[in-house]
């Protein structure tokens, strides 16, 4: 069997010294997979993927990302970020920059490459999301689904392994969460190991290999859809999609 | 019983109110619109009649335009003497810079005032532009120093006037922003050591007079160094005002880094791009664009700090204006006339600095349209 892509090894978090939002998270992630995690707020699922690049450190445990253990090294965690895009809740696209300059940003910067290069591929991904005629407009005159697809294509500017979506539908209008979902499932065809945190659980159900639920900094359950929706094990999922499916 | 619903479309758009139009119904509704109105009215227009009416008569009927003294004095209290500046004007303009010298000092203010008009256009905005201000710089200070080129020497406390002002605003502030920007980040700093030292530096510079940071500069600063390892007074002031505008702009730097959200940081972090280039490419950028105003209000302050300097005996303008006057019994009386001419200058300058700035307010804010 192949090394996973991520392994969460006992990885353990505390914000401040009273409360443990991450508890004994064990977890592999298999290059190529695709995984959602639910749970409801405040169960620790964002900390739970913002471990993966960094942007939150762990105290206790062991993660690893591409054969990188993250820890106090900033250069592999640079590296390691260099694989792994990230898309937001709130798109967190720079509205000092256009669209192609959002995307040409970190090519140029983090991975060296020359502008003529960054561009051609930053237009090539902006035709993957559609949305190559708002080139050269800025973030804020551009509608949020847009903008929720521009940062999409900013993350996979990078050519990531791993792609991360931190509910990445919340923050939309409803009549705009369609195009953005459309991009996302259009993307897990393509053979990038995603993690998302979201609720929209028809998407959950679509392109999933295993939905994993959350709850109080655990993870409680761990299944591929059909089991997860129509056979849920344990009483807290049980519970939560009850209360999320609404019935 | 059924309401019968005209189509929203059909139903004619209210009128938009009508008060009137032109300056006269304007006046008449506004200046003369009850007898209370009418009588302020009345009331303010002739006192801006009465003080306009004086101001002509003192500053252009009854003034002396020539540099004749029996007729100044003739004219005291009836008008402006302006023939105090025919007399005086160079020394006030130049200080005590050596007469025959005169047009080194008068070329080195053309080309400072060239250098910054140009850094304003925004065709000059281009990678050149940082040596040609270097090169302008060395040029202005072989002008006014001499010593090369077969021009003679001239001490730096014998340089004074609008040269002096420039110089010390100008240097002082392209010294000060650098300085500001880099103690903003660094008070913001993740490293206590840093976040401390820069604490205290701003807190330390911000709680004493300048005037009192250029006498250290000036009197006490030499003390400590070995006799005649001291640096030339004109830069111990220099470091001076730099050092304390920097404290107060690092500040209103600092209030527009606090004012980017979080995520903006955690997105280019994500990107994988290091702590430097997230601050020049993403934070920066905008945390200044967002501060326009409060910058420009610390550069206007250097601008008219520099007339402090005079307290340690360099003339710059305001101190050449007291050497030219107080010296001269004859001439005193027209100190008056004389501070109208410099604060017309200081005028002309902080002016042109806050049109500027709300020019550049409004092109960022046109780049980022939303």
């Amino acid at each position: 069997m192949t090394e996973p892509l991520i392994r969460f090894d006992r990885v353990n978090k505390w914000y401040g010294a009273q409360f443990h939002v991450l508890r004994d998270i064990t977890l592999d992630v298999a290059a190529g997979e695709r995984i959602v995690v639910c749970g409801p707020s405040g169960s620790g699922k964002s900390t739970l993927i913002r471990c993966v690049n960094g942007l939150e450190p762990y105290q206790g445990g062991r993660l690893t990302v591409a054969g990188e253990t993250l820890g106090d090294d900033v250069r592999a965690l640079e590296r390691v970020r260099r694989q792994v895009g990230m898309v937001f809740q709130q798109f967190n696209l720079f509205p000092h920059l256009t669209v192609l300059e959002n995307l040409t940003l970190a090519p140029i910067f983090a991975a060296r490459e020359s502008r003529a290069e960054a561009e051609a591929r930053a237009l090539q991904q902006l035709e993957r999301v559609r949305i190559a005629d708002q080139a050269h407009k800025y973030p804020l005159q551009l509608s949020g689904g847009q903008q929720q697809r521009v940062a999409i294509a900013r993350a996979l500017c990078l050519r990531p392994r791993v792609m991360l979506f931190d509910e990445p539908t919340s923050a939309l209008d409803p009549e705009m969460i369609q195009e953005v979902l459309d991009v996302m499932i259009e993307l897990a065809g393509q053979g990038i190991t995603m993690l998302c945190v979201t609720h929209e659980m028809g998407f959950a159900r679509a392109v999933a290999d295993r939905v994993i639920l959350m709850d109080e900094g655990q993870i409680v359950e761990t299944a591929p859809p059909a089991e997860f929706f129509d056979r849920p094990q344990h009483p807290r999922t049980r519970d939560f999609l009850s209360r999320i499916l609404g019935h | 019983m059924a309401i019968a619903q005209a189509p929203i479309a059909a139903r004619p758009a209210p009128p938009v109110p009508q008060g009137g139009r032109g300056a006269w119904v304007w006046a008449r509704r506004e200046l003369f619109g009850s007898a209370l109105s009418s009588a302020s009215t009345l009331l303010a227009l002739g006192l801006l009649i009465w003080l306009g009416w004086g101001l002509l008569r003192w500053g252009l009927l009854n003034a002396v335009f020539g540099a004749d003294l029996p007729a100044c004095q003739a004219a005291r209290g009836q008008g402006a003497c302006w023939g105090v500046l025919a007399e005086k004007g160079r020394l006030v303009l130049f200080g005590r810079y050596p007469l025959a010298e005169q047009w080194r000092a008068e070329a080195a203010t053309a080309l400072l005032l060239a250098l910054i008009g140009a850094s304003g256009l925004r065709r000059c905005w281009r990678p050149w532009l940082l040596p040609l201000w270097i090169a302008g710089l060395a040029l202005v200070f072989a002008l006014l120093r001499g010593g090369v080129a077969g021009l003679s020497g001239v001490a730096t406390d014998l340089w004074g006037g609008l040269p002096l002002t420039l110089l010390l605003a100008t240097l002082g502030i392209a010294l000060a922003f650098p300085l500001a920007v880099a103690l903003a980040l660094g008070r913001r700093s993740e490293l206590p050591a840093i976040r401390t030292l820069c604490v205290l530096y701003i807190e330390l510079l911000r709680g004493v007079p300048l005037i009192s940071l250029l006498f250290m500069a000036s009197f006490l600063f030499p003390l400590f160094l070995p006799v005649g390892q001291t640096p030339d007074v004109l830069l111990r002031v220099l470091a001076g005002i730099a050092l304390f505008a920097a404290a107060y702009l690092a500040e209103t730097v600092r209030g527009g880094l606090q004012a980017i959200p979080r995520g903006q940081v955690e997105a280019a972090q994500s990107l994988g791009l290091g702590w430097w280039v997230i601050q020049r490419r993403v934070v920066l950028p905008q945390a200044l664009a967002l501060v326009v105003p409060g910058i420009m209000n610390s550069f206007i302050g250097v601008f008219k700090d520099t007339s402090l300097v005079t307290i340690v005996s360099l003339y710059e303008l305001t101190g050449a204006l007291g050497l030219a006057l107080n010296s001269d019994a004859d001439w005193r009386p027209f100190m008056l006339e004389g501070y109208l001419f410099i604060a017309a200058i200081y005028f002309a300058g902080c002016f042109t600095m806050s049109r500027y700035s709300l020019w550049v307010e409004a092109r960022l804010a046109r780049s980022r349209a939303r």
